[in-house]
């Protein structure tokens, strides 16, 4: 198969595992980011992937050929680090070239491909200034161009953006994502800002423990997360616990949820709801009664959390669709059957 | 924190301390050596005062520049030998645990507690024919017979290599410690052999510190004169030897004072040169 798959990786050091037999099929052009909490084994997995870490079972398969045994250095790939790791003797140009220079290329294909290069990330005419005269932006710019010199069959990058300004970061996000479906390279980023994973990914594989808790779409992982601490990880959600009656009617806070169904056979489980989908209305029969102990007006959005049966739920709305609510009003909560996910306890 | 030049004098008081000591102790008996270096030798006492360059103009003599050239030569490469050995061994030290690390600096500090006279014996026995390591190599058949490694060229090289070596080492660390290791990962996913990286991304990324550490162990070696005398044969022997045989047993001082000057413009001048070629390089 074309592309990259990881077949049953464990990484120990010493008695601690640090990534747990994992499993990952990457068709190629794929944009993955592995995602997860620190600690977790997303950078240790991808230091493998590179070769700078050597898997302590499992192998490495990039478009049907085993490449665990091979060295970093022939494995073909760009790598992007969170310190850049830019050679601060070199200028901007010989960076980028540094790998050309590696392989061997003439000066000409050297100088032709870096300008090509510097044009992609919009810094033309830089080749010869110092990389420490470089901003921030700049020198992320400049680690992905070098990284993308020898057009590589991997792309790899851990933590990229951490060292960016936030407005600076979403902006990165939105340039990397754009220049990997140009050039359509198998990407595999790590990070822990969910927001960025939404943005960038077809692919977001979420770790936690150094096993992989779910892989699918942005999308899917936002509106079917396979567990709570997925759930949890990805946006905010109302974390809820569901109980049946003797009827057999799902039961939320005291409250029973018509069309809400829990999995065959068990009488407990949890219940996620992003706060976009609770909804606020009057007290009544059909809605969970509680009281508004806070409201965050932001302007863009407005969040409101209610006490309910001994639970903080949070709801928000645009202001378009302003609850208009007060602090220490009673309202009653609805919560929609289809936006319900129910996860097993 | 903003750093404001000094304005008045008061601001540079803190100063005084040390500027004292360097006045006490380097300014004042530099100039007396420079004094002396002009002064008339007395055969039957020490010296008188005068203003002549006979000391400068006998040491003017292809003898002596043979002396000069051959304690330069000795000096750089025992730099060099230094910083060969010492800069991958740091270097490998660096990646070690920090138990191993500290294991390793201890033994190397403790080589530094040896007076130069326990190091030159030691080298001696060494090197000799009847308990030195070529019986070693004739035992382990890569010799047909014992021989004698010292008085040697070698001889003097080894022994003042060991002896500087700690030295090197010690300055080195902190340098590589600090260097970040991703530089070299990064050269690595590049498509760099781990010997390639090395060579290309650690060695000039500390070029600055290899260069300073040339010159430090370059002066110090230039000032050894115990280990040549040990270990060497006379055509060995450098112009630090001469200056102290002048100085102690021939009790020429103004000639032993006019030597150690030249001496210092020489190492200084060579020091100068090689600080403006890095700077030249660093720009270009």
């Amino acid at each position: 198969m074309s592309g990259l798959s990881l077949n049953d990786i464990t990484k120990t050091f010493g008695d601690f595992t640090a990534v747990d037999n994992v499993r990952l099929d990457v068709p190629h052009g794929t944009f993955v980011c592995l995602l997860g909490p620190s600690g977790c084994g997303k950078t240790t997995l991808l230091r493998m992937i590179a070769g700078l870490e050597e898997p302590t079972a499992g192998a490495i398969v990039l478009d049907g050929k085993d490449i665990t045994p091979v060295p970093t250095h022939k494995r073909e790939l760009g790598m992007v680090f969170q310190s850049l790791a830019l050679f601060p003797h070199l200028s901007v140009g010989d960076n980028i070239s540094y790998p050309l220079r590696i392989r061997g290329a003439s000066r000409d294909a050297q100088k032709k491909r870096t300008e090509e290069l510097l044009a992609l990330i919009h810094l033309s005419g830089y080749a010869d200034r110092p990389v420490a005269k470089l901003s921030g932006g700049q020198r992320q710019r400049v680690a992905i161009a070098r990284a993308l010199a020898i057009s590589p069959k991997l792309f790899l990058l851990d933590e990229p953006l951490s060292a960016l300004d936030a407005k600076l970061r979403e902006a990165m996000q939105v340039e990397l994502r754009q220049l990997q479906q140009k050039l359509g390279i198998t990407t595999i980023v790590v990070t822990h800002d969910q927001r960025e994973a939404m943005t960038m990914a077809d692919l977001v594989v979420v770790m936690g423990n150094g096993r992989i808790r779910q892989a699918a779409s942005p999308i899917e992982i936002y509106r079917k997360p396979a567990d709570a601490f997925v759930a949890d990880f990805i946006g905010s959600t109302n974390l809820l616990e569901v109980t049946t009656d003797s009827a057999g009617r799902a039961i939320v806070l005291g409250q029973a949820i018509a069309g809400l169904k829990l999995p065959a056979g068990a009488s407990k489980a949890s219940l996620s709801i992003r706060p976009e989908d609770v909804h606020l209305d009057m007290p009544g029969k059909d809605a969970i009664g509680g009281t508004v102990t806070f409201v965050r007006d932001l302007g863009g959005t407005i969040e409101t959390f209610v006490e309910a049966g001994g639970a903080s739920i949070v709801s928000v709305a645009t202001p378009r669709e302003r609850p208009n609510v007060k602090q220490g009003q009673k309202v009653g909560v609805v919560l929609p059957p289809e936006s319900c996910v129910v996860l097993p306890q | 924190m903003r750093r404001e030049p000094p304005r008045t004098l008061a601001d540079y008081t803190p100063l005084a301390f040390p500027a004292l000591m360097l006045i006490v102790f380097f300014v004042i008996p530099f100039s007396t050596m420079i004094a002396v270096s002009f002064f008339q030798r007395n055969p039957a006492g020490f010296y008188t005062p005068d203003f002549v360059f006979d000391n400068y103009a006998r040491f003017l003599s292809l003898f002596f520049a043979k002396v000069l050239g051959f304690s330069l030569m000795l000096a750089v490469l025992v730099a060099v030998c230094c910083i060969a050995i010492a800069f991958p061994f740091t270097y490998l030290l660096t990646r070690q645990s920090r138990k191993m690390q500290t294991v390793w600096l201890v033994c190397l500090l403790s080589v530094l507690s040896l007076s130069e006279v326990i190091i030159g014996f030691a080298w001696q026995t060494l090197f000799s024919r009847t308990a030195g390591i070529t019986n070693l190599l004739v035992a382990m058949g890569l010799m047909t017979e014992a021989k004698a490694l010292t008085p040697g060229f070698g001889a003097v090289l080894t022994g003042m290599v060991y002896q500087a070596l700690p030295y090197t080492i010690l300055v080195l660390y902190p340098a590589l410690v600090r260097l970040d290791p991703t530089l070299l990962e990064a050269a690595r996913t590049l498509g760099a052999s781990p010997v390639r990286a090395f060579l290309n991304v650690v060695l000039p990324a500390l070029r600055n510190t290899i260069v300073a550490t040339l010159i430090m162990v370059f002066v110090f070696a230039l000032g050894s004169y115990l280990l040549p005398q040990m270990l060497g044969r006379p055509q060995h022997w450098t112009l630090s030897v001469l200056i102290t045989d002048q100085a102690i047993y021939q009790s020429n001082m103004p000639f032993a004072a006019a030597m150690a000057v030249f001496l210092v413009l020489i190492s200084l001048a060579l020091v100068g040169l090689t600080l403006m070629l890095g700077r030249r390089e660093n720009a270009g």
